[in-house]
């Protein structure tokens, strides 16, 4: 007993003498801590108003209880299977994709002539740094079905013009791809860094072997670079349902709505433009929740599967 | 021995051709936004232009420079840059190099405090209802402040620091008498321009180009960022080329109205992009290592 005290004191002493001496540490971070705390920590505690009824003049605190009524009404409304139906199928399209940026670090890094290997990865690259307003801005420029580059195209092949932006067949298309086009070079940097590690000494072997280049693609360099596919795999689940909402707000229009519309730009809609607060965070609380048990699940799969996860 | 075999000189050439074409796919687009930014408005909507410049006119550029909402966005933009910018540093830098030392208690608990962000997070609504009880809707806070730093920045800053200043420096300093600021100021920060370079660019070209934000947080027309005009004009068609042509509204022909929308359409694109244009080539292997910093897992 005494023994404890003495070294709970001990203990407590030590913190306070710690704390004396590095107090600029702590002081280093205040404005994170501060930070954090209003802008990540008080909307958590925020997200209860998707239990209440979200008065501004009674404040959070003090806003009715519902319990489940604005998620009840959510999930019987008629555009609730539209919304997840829509989230779900542009999100598995773009996971489908998931590959095309790993081919492409493959194939940069088999690349024999220095100059080339840099000029196309610095123009493959560029893309990533224009904002998502002049992307779509280019769309809009390059798809309109009177003055637009693919239409002309079209025509001079004899085929029909296509308002391709205002039809719900094409935006998934059109959104995904143009996503690829934007990111599909910078998204090659990390597998290249991957690729540089892979030891030589297996390519020098497999050579005496007499393996071909695509023998040694396939047995030496993808097997080498699978734990950061893993983890990447596993960090683009974790934004499932989230990827590039802005982007599908700046192209969304009520002719291409029934695709179009997705769970992010309807709390986008519902919350910031009809003001119906509880009822938008309650929808956002749901994506949030699918986020969560998609992330968990998958990283549980990665842990067991392949010995890669990111806990 | 596998059926399909390649000789290796084969798909050498093969490879040579594969990433050529990926390359001119993707920078055709850009091409030709350049390309029709000093072409005549005609031939590029009737498609007479597809790669080179067509009947060379610099039209589109002299409206843009006449466009009053386009210079206040370029001037809100340039002003919620550079102060966002400065504010994440200064928020980034400390926190994370006190992270980095042995000293600070509660790393682990500091660290989830932090991480817990990545995972879950309040969500747009109750994230917009904090700016609005902070009074700070309709001010250049609102651009600023909300996301002025990540969970994912602070870790790499911190990596850099724990891997770029060695403890016994730390010490040294210490037994001399310097104090923690007097040691961040004058030692770490000068032994740590990369990554204050790469975190500042990636930060300055992550506000640079956002609109949302601004969408949400904004009202007044006057605080506009470029991105927000640049919406109106490309996406939505509101372009009111000069305060000449719209209060001649009535008087200009409407394909005129279309012609003005189309030249200034390019030209804003180049404009807007034009800081970016200049410096990514020179930088590009700064945010190649600013990716890679990030992608080291502890």
């Amino acid at each position: 007993m005494a023994k404890d005290q003495s070294i709970q004191k001990g203990r407590g002493a030590t913190i306070k003498k710690n704390f004396l001496r590095n107090w600029q540490l702590y002081l280093f971070m205040m404005p994170v801590f501060l930070y954090f705390f209003i802008f990540h920590y008080i909307p958590m505690y925020g997200v209860q108003i998707a239990f209440k009824d979200y008065y501004a003049t009674l404040g959070i605190w003090g806003s009715q209880w519902v319990g489940f009524e604005h998620f009840e009404r959510f999930f019987s409304s008629y555009y609730f299977w539209r919304l997840l139906k829509n989230t779900i199928i542009l999100n598995l399209y773009m996971l489908v994709l998931f590959p095309l940026p790993i081919i492409l670090a493959l194939a940069f890094n088999e690349l024999r002539n220095g100059a080339f290997k840099k000029w196309t990865q610095t123009l493959t690259y560029a893309p990533h740094f224009i904002s998502v307003v002049v992307v779509v801005g280019m769309l809009v420029a390059f798809l309109d079905p009177n003055t637009g580059l693919i239409n002309h195209l079209l025509r001079l092949l004899g085929m029909d013009t296509i308002p391709f932006l205002t039809s719900p067949d094409w935006f998934r298309h059109i959104f995904v791809w143009s996503g690829q086009w934007q990111t599909l070079g910078w998204s090659t940097i990390i597998y290249l860094a991957a690729l540089a590690g892979v030891n030589p000494e297996l390519h020098e072997a497999a050579k005496v072997d007499g393996a071909t280049r695509v023998q040694r693609i396939l047995r030496i360099n993808i097997p080498s670079i699978m734990p950061t596919i893993v983890i990447l795999f596993i960090l683009n689940i974790g934004n499932f349902m989230q990827i590039g909402f802005e982007k599908v707000l700046l192209m969304q229009n009520t002719l291409n709505s029934e695709t179009s519309d997705v769970i992010q730009t309807f709390v986008y809609q519902t919350g910031i433009l009809e003001g119906q607060y509880s009822f938008a965070a309650a929808v956002g609380l749901f994506e949030s929740a699918i986020n969560i048990v998609l992330l968990i699940t998958v990283n549980q799969i990665a842990r067991k599967v392949s010995e890669n996860s990111l806990w | 021995m596998s059926r399909f075999s390649l000789s290796d000189k084969a798909f050498d050439r093969l490879n040579f051709l594969f990433v050529l074409l990926i390359t001119l796919i993707i920078i055709y687009p850009l091409i030709f936004v350049i390309s029709a930014s000093i072409s005549d408005p005609h031939a590029v909507n009737t498609g007479r232009m597809w790669l080179w410049p067509v009947d060379v006119t610099f039209e589109g550029f002299q409206r843009v420079f006449q466009n009053d909402a386009i210079w206040t966005g370029y001037k809100n933009t340039i002003l919620y840059t550079a102060v966002g910018v400065i504010i994440h540093l200064f928020v980034l830098l400390p926190a994370s190099y006190a992270l980095s030392r042995k000293e600070l208690m509660g790393k682990k608990a500091w660290l989830w405090f932090i991480l817990f962000t990545m995972l879950f997070n309040g969500g747009l609504i109750p994230t917009y209802l904090v700016v609005r009880n902070l009074q700070m809707l309709d001010t250049m806070w609102a651009i600023v402040i909300p996301g002025v730093v990540g969970a994912w920045s602070i870790l790499v800053a911190r990596t850099f620091f724990q891997q770029t200043i060695p403890d016994q420096l730390v010490e040294a300093a210490k037994i001399d008498g310097a104090s923690d600021i007097y040691l961040f100021f004058k030692v770490v920060l000068p032994l740590s321009m990369p990554i204050i370079a790469v975190m500042a660019l990636f930060h300055g070209v992550a506000l640079w180009n956002q609109y949302f934000n601004a969408l949400i947080y904004l009202r007044s027309e006057d605080k506009f960022p470029l991105q927000l005009i640049l919406r109106q004009i490309l996406i939505l068609n509101e372009v009111s080329a000069d305060s000449a042509s719209s209060a001649a509204g009535s008087a200009q022909s409407f394909a005129d109205q279309i012609k003005t929308a189309s030249l200034v359409k390019y030209a804003v694109i180049i404009v807007s992009a034009l800081p970016l244009l200049i410096v990514y080539p020179f930088l590009q292997r700064f945010f190649v290592k600013g990716v890679l910093i990030g992608s080291v897992k502890e």
